[in-house]
């Protein structure tokens, strides 16, 4: 993240201090003091639970080590990246978290602006549909996972029996499950991008609209043409997050599928691996390939399509 | 006669996205309702209307643990998490120190950690320094992953406070602690009540932590019971009664929304979008 420019701080403070404490005056350097001291703690607490343990995860996957039998605990270099990347297992659950990411985050992109075209144009219970919409947001993930299980199942389901789909078995099929596994993702995060888009859509100038609209332009190039070029910051901004969160996937398939029928996502591999088969030095190494592929995602968003997260962070 | 007839059409998108938002809503509330063999009629509605499942989750030791957990975890790692997330806001939308930007960009790049990734070692220090199956096994990563998210909410707010007050506090002798603690905290509290909310909603919402770090009553949290809940025997499907436990926990999340409906809006989207 460190290849981030970031602006010049903004506000009404004195310009900065530059690189020569020796030269500031104590006023300068008591407010440079109360600064780390304010930071510190959180900064610390953010490091506790990242830094640390990433580093004794790359520490951690240079050896063959079994919780269950630490005394076997064995360097062996690059060994489990060898196994791993060699593994159609792996290649295989990468394949099928980019297609959940893929296809959640197209969706929600065309849904999440419909949905902020409504709310920005809505004059009749603007209040009641901006309320309703967090409740998807706020709901426990595990607890959306479970309302749409139930809603498919042969045996609770309704929605075999509204569509007369007979005894579709939905989660006994790599693509029916996956399928329904999209839709309460989609469901649960829909919220977040429109909201993030309802918010860009506020910062479309209302005169450029009105200008398009007296030169001729039809409502759909009104859209293309005025709407989204002004509002790409957000638009990136609100698909970096959902891409790197989508890929993330973890709960909706630990509750629905567990990971049969091939629906195994990296997260889910990876925690199969460290928890449930407690093998720290192999998932240590996935661990990192996951931590990669994250960091990969993010690098592309900000240099290839040239994400401006100086927004985001507030600079 | 064109804006009215679009006016209704606006409306007719309003009424699609609260159907949306409550189909899956109202069909968990629908089965915690369903009684016994009720739950497989395949049928949106109950037959018969029951309250046996929320007697039966009440009556389980395992649900009402973890809903006690949650309640505290959740609270403590707000409380925590959002004083630590003022402090650093303050100092970064009104102090001048060097460093600043890298803790704006180890902020975001914390916020797009996969967390899956950190269970493993997590896991392991955890039980090195016995606080594997904790409470504050918990609060701390919840602290973590929450802190990125509260200080830009509230570095947002921080800049919108009014400048002259602090300086004319500080003109009247006040140290820079002193102008902090006696006139920002005051006008900063709405941005603070929201970045709280926020903070609530990811700590109740969290399951890989939860599944990962406890192992026992003693700190699981609700989403990670629910996964490993039974019904009132062993022999019986859970769904009724993970369903009525499902509507329990979604009830905190429904009367935040309802009252702090445009805070969390706000919140959500100042980070992202300046305005």
């Amino acid at each position: 993240m460190t290849t981030i420019t970031a602006d010049a701080p903004t506000g009404t403070t004195p310009p900065p201090a530059g690189r020569a404490p020796a030269g500031l005056s104590d006023r300068a350097r008591s407010e440079q003091r109360l600064g780390w001291y304010l930071v510190a703690p959180a900064v610390a607490t953010m490091l506790l639970v990242t830094a640390y343990p990433l580093g004794r995860a790359v520490y951690l996957s240079l050896f063959s080590y079994r919780l269950t039998d630490p005394g076997a605990r064995e360097f062996v270099g690059l060994r489990n990246y060898s196994v791993v990347l060699t593994d159609g297992l792996w290649w295989q659950t990468v394949f099928t978290t980019l297609f959940i990411t893929v296809v959640t985050v197209a969706v929600e992109l065309v849904i999440g602006f419909a949905f902020a075209l409504v709310m920005h144009r809505i004059v009749f219970g603007r209040r009641t549909v901006r309320t309703a919409i967090l409740i998807p947001y706020g709901i426990i993930t595990v607890v959306a996972a479970y309302a749409w299980q139930y809603a498919f199942a042969l045996d609770s389901g309704f929605v075999n029996q509204w569509f007369g789909l007979g005894d579709k078995a939905w989660f006994s099929d790599r693509w029916s499950a996956l399928a329904v596994i999209i839709l309460a993702e989609i469901w649960k995060t829909t919220p977040f991008i429109s909201l993030l888009l309802l918010a860009g859509l506020a910062q479309v100038p209302e005169d450029l609209q009105e200008a398009a609209k007296v030169d001729g332009a039809t409502t759909w190039q009104r859209f293309i043409r005025v709407t989204v070029p002004n509002m790409k910051a957000a638009i990136m901004v609100a698909l970096l997050f959902r891409t790197l969160d989508a890929y993330r996937i973890f709960d909706t398939i630990f509750i629905m599928t567990n990971g049969a029928e091939k629906t195994e996502s990296v997260s889910f591999l990876t925690y199969r691996q460290t928890i449930t088969r407690t093998a720290l030095g192999l998932g240590s190494a996935l661990s990192v390939l996951l931590f990669l592929s994250v960091a990969l995602i993010a690098f592309v968003f900000v240099k290839g399509f040239r994400t401006d997260l100086s927004r985001v962070r507030g600079d | 006669m064109r804006s009215s007839r679009n006016r209704l059409l606006w409306a007719v998108g309003g009424l699609v996205i609260i159907v949306y938002t409550m189909i899956p809503v109202a069909w968990i509330v629908s089965l915690s309702f369903k009684k016994g063999d009720d739950i497989n009629n395949q049928k949106f509605l109950p037959t018969e209307w029951s309250w046996d499942n929320y007697r039966t989750v009440f009556d389980t030791d395992l649900f009402t643990s973890a809903l006690r957990n949650s309640v505290g975890i959740s609270l403590i790692a707000t409380v925590i998490s959002v004083t630590l997330a003022t402090f650093a806001a303050y100092a970064i939308a009104r102090l001048n120190f060097r460093g600043k930007k890298l803790v704006l960009s180890t902020a975001l790049a914390i916020a797009m950690f996969p967390t899956v990734a950190l269970v493993g070692p997590l896991f392991d220090m955890w039980r090195g320094l016995g606080i594997y199956d904790t409470w504050l096994g918990l609060i701390i990563p919840y602290m973590s992953f929450t802190l990125p998210l509260s200080i830009w909410t509230l570095s947002a707010f921080f800049r919108e406070i009014p400048w002259e007050m602090e300086q004319a506090a500080q003109v009247d002798g006040a140290t820079p602690w002193q102008a902090f603690r006696k006139v920002i905290v005051p006008l900063a509290a709405p941005g603070v009540f929201t970045a709280a909310i926020l903070t609530f909603f990811f700590a109740w919402n969290d399951f890989v932590f939860g599944i990962s770090l406890t192992a026992t009553d003693r700190s699981r949290p609700v989403p990670a019971a629910l996964a490993f809940f039974t019904g009132e025997s062993f022999f019986q499907q859970p769904t009724a009664a993970i369903s009525a436990a499902a509507v329990i926990v979604t009830i905190p999340v429904i009367a935040l929304v309802l009252v702090f409906q445009r805070k969390i809006v706000a919140g959500l989207t100042s980070g992202a979008v300046k305005g």
